[in-house]
């Protein structure tokens, strides 16, 4: 222990080991205090394992690229939980092919709300298009929206942290928003903030009801179909 | 535990050269979850397939595993904020705003077609 404590940490900070473990141990604390809370909306993982380890990151004049290094492997595996939503839909297969027609209408209207809604208001605002156009895949899951905003020449970057944002206020707002308009279908609630809020709302949702789930990971898998298609078209419809 | 993970890796991966070798415009993982979608379908109809990870809720343990912490995986991404400071400072309440209202009226009008359009499917069919 006679080494020098600032080039142990000049070891560390640049060590992949040192920011998987700083991912994981604080996202295991968030979640245990999101369960302590009984799953408060206000209490999400996500946004409180975000700004802490970006604070942590800006105080010790840690550079993104250094921090991804480690965070690449829990960052790899958004591709196979993907892949792995075919296990809840299969196991509740007979729920979601009754309820085909509402979900098919319910995911045009909502696509289309999603961009459309935020591309006119982002523009109402004045934002540079760049910023409008790196917004308007916002509601798909983050792998989705980088290639869309990287086919449009727009800010991919941009487009993933849109998207983070987008699915923490989801996730935040579904349960409060539907329990006060009595809206009770676990069906309607799961596909709505699957839509809204892909990934981080899908697991909202499965923390809340198993259907729920089931039907915001359906919802999320479409919305990224269709979302690939709807962008470009309202990139010349809306901007020209 | 193994055989199960390569087995969604697989999946994922025969997605990718699928999308790319037709260049189709979706998402590589969305066609593997279809992939493996139809595999766990065939295995209940054609005995021969219930082997290996495909038994004994062996897929199907993994993917449970991976989706119970779904949330995790958000983190990388989102702590990218962090390179996004300045357009933060210059437009952030304005996009923050714009993003909120966008999710409330999406969340809005998903859930209100939904419930519209399974009342109107079961007045349909329960009516004269």
């Amino acid at each position: 222990m006679n080494e020098n404590p600032f080039s142990l940490w000049v070891f560390l900070s640049q060590s992949p080991l040192l920011w998987l473990t700083v991912t994981l141990l604080t996202y295991a604390v968030a979640d245990a205090v999101s369960l302590v809370t009984g799953r408060h909306p206000l209490a999400n993982p996500v946004l409180h394992s975000i700004w802490i380890i970006g604070a942590f990151l800006l105080l010790t004049g840690t550079s993104y690229t250094t921090y991804f290094a480690g965070a690449q492997f829990v960052h790899f595996l958004l591709g196979p939980a993907i892949v792995a939503l075919a296990v809840p839909l299969y196991e509740n297969r007979k729920v979601v092919v009754a309820a085909i027609l509402p979900m098919l209408a319910a995911l045009v209207v909502g696509s289309a709300t999603a961009i459309f809604s935020v591309m006119l208001l982002a523009e109402a605002a004045g934002l540079p298009r760049v910023v409008v156009l790196s917004l308007a895949p916002k509601s798909v899951t983050a792998g989705v929206a980088m290639g869309i905003s990287e086919s449009l020449h727009a800010d991919p970057s941009l487009a993933a942290v849109a998207v983070v944002i987008t699915g923490i206020m989801g996730a935040i707002i579904v349960t409060p928003l539907m329990n006060r308009l009595g809206i009770t279908d676990f069906r309607a609630r799961g596909f709505a903030v699957g839509i809204a809020a892909h990934g981080i709302g899908t697991a909202r949702a499965f923390q809340v009801d198993a259907v729920a789930g089931v039907f915001a990971s359906i919802a999320m898998s479409l919305n990224a179909l269709l979302t690939s298609f709807l962008v470009p078209l309202a990139a010349t419809l809306l901007l020209r | 535990m193994i055989a199960s993970f390569s087995l969604i890796l697989l999946c994922q991966l025969a997605g990718e050269v699928i999308v790319r070798g037709l260049s189709l415009p979706m998402p590589g993982p969305v066609v593997g979850l279809l992939l493996l979608l139809v595999l766990l379908l065939a295995r209940d109809r054609f005995k021969a397939l219930a082997r290996g990870p495909l038994h004994n809720d062996g897929v199907e343990n993994v993917s449970r595993g991976l989706l119970e912490n779904l949330s995790l995986l958000f983190i990388p991404a989102g702590v990218g904020v962090v390179q996004k400071l300045e357009l933060i400072a210059a437009h952030g309440i304005a996009v923050l705003a714009v993003l909120a209202i966008s999710v409330v009226l999406t969340l809005l009008a998903t859930a209100a077609t939904f419930v519209l359009a399974s009342r109107l499917l079961t007045r349909g069919r329960t009516g004269p």
